[in-house]
């Protein structure tokens, strides 16, 4: 059974055509990574996703079924983090959590964020008000919260933007085993193309709300006769509209 | 309805009054401010004006009320808009919580947010000018009662606004009560209105509440007409606003609005 399955999803902003009928799917335990320029269409589709957004037309499936946006009942099973999107700044970092926990109406949430302050190492900052922390530390708090449900389905927006390259590797990393010890589908919106390479199993490009290739990082190299992944993407944005 | 997902919207909301002095301060200052300076003035119309002896506490009785009202709708904005000057907005979006269980937790952590301000000012009223407000007895209950369920209400329409609009609404929070007060009748008689705005004012539930309020002052009697009256409209108003703040949601997520207010 796919994680989510994306049918001929159309999403239209008065005369702006956002996404253009687009199709994909992502299967337990895989990666997903969404490519493309600003404006191509990726948040609009990540918050149709998340319920967000209402599409215009099309149809998405989580777990076999079909996303209803009156029932809430299906985010039980995702989450999602964005360095764009925080959590409250005067509350300390246990504090979130615990809100989040009880949101999320975890069982022996205390268990949950004593293993998630372990697995993050957030306990030289657990009191300290999450404002005050650095990027990296805000990004690896962001991350707790994302998955204090055990999502099934996580989706992640430039999960590592604006963190240096050591945080970022640990973020990676991280990321990484916890997919592989958890079994969870990812879908991942990044402008790193290293982190993609490295992450994702899957690779959709969009531009102008179209999916306009799509493959694994390593046959879209080898497809489009270019080193790494970033000539491939700089090659799919500049090349005139012959999708 | 879960009032326990319901309840870690409130538990965010008390660790951030907990957590900050200045904000607690902020809930009780503005409110004793209020009850002061029209202390004073009611206490200077009780000393140059034989009419005024009759109704001294009349003022100040409305100027308590008026600050409930204030508060309560404006903590309920206040909540909403914390949500997204931290950007946290789109984090309570994409967890399970349900709107109904989004405006229980507005409506009770305002309700708690409104008795930090409204308790302390209306207890130093007693020993700075001799006038209690708890000297309008049960029928208290009934008008706080009415007047925090209009708070909610528009609380409720403005957070509507904020989700349909965004943060570009956030002006009409601020201003939202100042529109209505005119035709609230706070500090007088309906009658002094002109004769076309007197049933335009009677729709509203305050012009019924605040009668009232000066019935029991003035003429030691209760007139539970007038409650009922304001029940019943602020009823009719109430299950307005919630059907707006649901409209709302729905316009937000065609429009797109919700991702916009988060980021």
């Amino acid at each position: 059974m796919k994680s989510i399955e994306v049918k001929n999803l159309k999403k239209q902003f008065n005369t702006t055509e956002a996404v253009k009928g687009i199709n994909f799917s992502i299967s337990q335990s895989e990666t997903l990574a969404l490519l493309g320029p600003n404006g191509c269409g990726k948040t609009t589709t990540i918050g149709m996703l998340l319920g967000l957004i209402t599409p215009t037309s099309g149809n998405i499936f989580i777990n076999g079924q079909e996303l209803n946006y009156k029932d809430h009942q299906f985010l039980n099973i995702m989450n999602f983090a964005s360095p764009y999107v925080e959590l409250p700044k005067k509350l300390s970092v246990l504090e979130n959590l615990k809100v989040y926990g009880r949101m999320y109406l975890i069982k022996n949430f205390k268990e949950k964020i004593d293993q998630l302050i372990e697995d993050l190492n957030l306990k030289p900052f657990l009191n300290k008000r999450t404002g005050e922390l650095s990027s990296g530390q805000k990004n690896r708090v962001s991350l707790a919260k994302s998955l204090i449900n055990d999502p099934k389905i996580l989706l992640l927006d430039e999960p590592t933007a604006s963190l240096d390259p050591d945080t970022g590797d640990y973020v990676r990393s991280y990321l990484e085993k916890y997919k592989k010890e958890n079994d969870i589908s990812i879908l991942l919106a990044s402008h790193n193309m290293d982190e993609v390479t490295r992450l994702s199993d899957y690779v959709l490009m969009m531009k102008e709300g179209q999916i306009i290739d799509h493959g694994k990082a390593k046959d879209l190299i080898d497809k489009h006769g270019r080193e790494n992944l970033e000539q491939v993407f700089l090659k799919l944005v500049r090349q005139k509209n012959e999708y | 309805m879960n009032i326990k997902r319901s309840s870690s919207l409130m538990l965010r909301h008390f660790y951030l009054i907990r957590s900050s002095f200045p904000r607690i301060f902020d809930l009780i200052y503005w409110p004793t401010v209020q009850i002061i300076l029209w202390g004073f003035v009611s206490k200077f119309f009780t000393m140059h004006s034989d009419y005024f002896n009759n109704v001294a506490g009349v003022i100040l009785s409305a100027a308590i009320l008026y600050d409930f009202l204030f508060r309560s709708s404006i903590s309920y904005n206040m909540l909403f808009l914390e949500e997204i000057w931290s950007r946290n907005i789109i984090n309570l979006f994409v967890s399970p919580l349900k709107i109904s269980e989004i405006i229980m937790a507005l409506t009770s952590s305002a309700l708690i947010r409104t008795m930090i301000g409204l308790v302390p000012a209306a207890f130093i009223a007693i020993p700075l000018f001799g006038i209690s407000i708890f000297e309008l007895g049960v029928p208290l209950i009934l008008l706080l009662f009415s007047l925090y369920l209009f708070g909610v209400t528009l609380g409720l329409l403005v957070t509507a606004g904020l989700v349909r609009f965004g943060p570009s609404f956030e002006n009409v929070a601020w201003a939202s009560l100042f529109f209505i007060a005119p035709l609230g009748c706070i500090y007088y008689p309906v009658e002094i209105l002109p004769s076309w705005i007197q049933p335009i004012a009677l729709g509203l539930p305050l012009a019924h509440i605040f009668e009232e309020t000066r019935n029991i002052l003035v003429n030691q009697t209760v007139s539970f007409t007038n409650i009922y009256y304001a029940i019943g409209l602020n009823l009719i108003y109430l299950t307005l606003a919630i059907t707006i703040f649901y409209r709302s949601f729905v316009s937000a997520k065609r429009n797109g609005t919700l991702v916009n207010i988060g980021e």
